[in-house]
């Protein structure tokens, strides 16, 4: 079932831009049409291009936000995974909580400490 | 004479019916869901396309290009082939989902409490080797804080013997019992890095059940404000097992999916779930018809992102461990287009 839906009416997550889309509408309660704008133009790509897992391929090996790994191609020199998402976290402007705590644990500086803008769910 | 097309019922049989037949279906589904719901049945122009859909003898269908939505999975790491960080990479690398979720066999916040540490590490190592968002998920399931199981009185019992007020009152001690430790698991995982929480079925138990949710939504997006937090409900009416629970002074026996959308992120959830279950006796078809209608207020009126459940023996989805792809995502690209979803 799951491949099925996938396949039907995914974005797809890694393939293209659906975790990116999916961040947004999960920490920040954006609607589906806004969270795509949103990333679109933090890709600089076009709102229709972020479920197309060609195009995504080159811009998320362009901006080390990781793809999948498959049989024919592994990416060992790309960011994959936590170190990818600390370049999700730059680019989309938004604090991802693992990555936080990776910087605090890392005695790294964390978004709270540089004032980035956190809290922003607000209820209706 | 009509050729027959090959469809199915809500239990996944596969069955053969006519264009005007599988049309009857819709018609008689929608106005099912109108008549119980008390909303308006869907539009001619919205049973056309489901028709074309359900009538089509193509093996598979999907939305259009552009349409794609976020699929958020619960479930997904739950030790079914492999490790249950295989389990989520599965997910991640080769179904391409755009959420994955980490949960425990026994998948309800009173069963993960005891094992919270070993949880909270499972989230800490696996965030580490995944890119895309990360939940933890559980259900409320308000019934194993009653007797045997648990230390409030049993509900299902005191209600037949027409102990009303001791019925309620067990209720309500349960409710507490439930929010301490839904609140707890989500400060655990928060610490431990998750993305979010996700609360399934809730108001499984009925209103009180709904209720115990929304309380523990409300103090958790209080401490957590970047928390994602999913909401996704066990049926399409609250059951009033208690009767006269409110929240913010709305009654919560007798909600459908809008009302429990407005409830679910009032209390601060960014995600909400309306389930409706599958008639087996049914066609997909009168399923479909039946559950986009009901849900139709609510997707509508969303005022955040509305993500349908269409698992097992929901959202016309066939009551079956091996859903048939025909029938997926048929109800798939259904909910899609006529519901204008942020998700599923």
């Amino acid at each position: 079932m799951p491949s099925a839906h996938a396949n039907a009416s995914g974005m797809g997550g890694m393939r293209a831009a659906g975790d990116l889309v999916a961040r947004l509408e999960l920490t920040r309660g954006m609607r589906l049409t806004q969270a795509k704008e949103y990333v679109a133009e933090r890709l600089g790509v076009e709102p229709a291009t972020l479920s197309d897992p060609i195009a995504m391929a080159d811009v998320r090996a362009e901006l080390g936000l990781a793809r999948i790994v498959t049989f024919e191609a592994t990416y060992p020199d790309e960011p994959n995974a936590i170190e990818a998402k600390f370049n999700i976290s730059d680019l989309l402007g938004i604090p991802i909580n693992c990555v936080e705590r990776f910087k605090k644990r890392t005695g790294r500086v964390t978004a709270a400490d540089s004032g980035v803008e956190t809290g922003r769910v607000t209820r209706p | 004479m009509e050729p027959m097309i090959a469809t199915r019922m809500g239990d996944g049989a596969q069955v053969a019916m006519t264009r005007s037949e599988i049309r009857r279906e819709l018609e008689e589904g929608t106005q099912a869901g109108a008549k119980r719901a008390k909303v308006p049945p869907l539009d001619s122009a919205e049973l056309d396309h489901l028709l074309d859909l359900y009538a089509s003898s193509s093996r598979f269908t999907g939305v259009d290009v552009g349409e794609e939505v976020v699929l958020t999975y619960d479930g997904s790491g739950s030790k079914t082939v492999g490790s249950r960080m295989q389990d989520l990479q599965i997910y991640e690398q080769m179904f391409g989902a755009d959420t994955v979720e980490l949960g425990t066999a026994d998948y309800s916040f009173k069963a993960v409490k005891p094992i919270l540490g070993y949880e909270a590490q499972t989230m800490h190592d696996a965030q580490l080797g995944l890119t895309v968002p990360l939940n933890y998920g559980a259900m409320p399931n308000l019934g194993l804080y009653s007797k045997p199981d648990g230390p409030a009185p049993n509900w299902s019992e005191l209600l037949p013997l027409v102990r009303i007020d001791e019925a309620r009152a067990a209720q309500e001690e349960a409710i507490e019992y439930a929010v301490s430790d839904m609140v707890q698991v989500a400060d655990a995982m928060w610490e431990a890095g998750a993305d979010g929480l996700d609360f399934d079925t809730a108001g499984a138990a009925g209103d009180a059940d709904f209720l115990a949710t929304l309380k523990a939504v409300e103090i958790i997006r209080e401490r957590y404000p970047d928390m994602g937090i999913e909401v996704g409900m066990a049926g399409e009416f609250v059951l009033g097992m208690h009767g006269e629970l409110t929240y913010d002074g709305v009654r919560l026996a007798g909600l459908w999916p809008k009302e429990q959308m407005e409830l679910a992120a009032k209390a601060g959830a960014t995600i909400f779930g309306p389930a409706v279950t599958v008639n087996t006796g049914r066609s997909c078809a009168w399923n479909v018809a039946r559950a986009l209608t009901i849900v139709k207020p609510c997707s509508d009126a969303a005022v955040i992102p509305t993500h349908m459940n269409v698992g097992m023996g929901v959202g016309a989805v066939p009551m079956s461990n091996y859903a048939p792809v025909d029938a997926v995502s048929r109800a798939s690209r259904a909910c899609v287009d006529i519901l204008r979803l942020d998700g599923l």
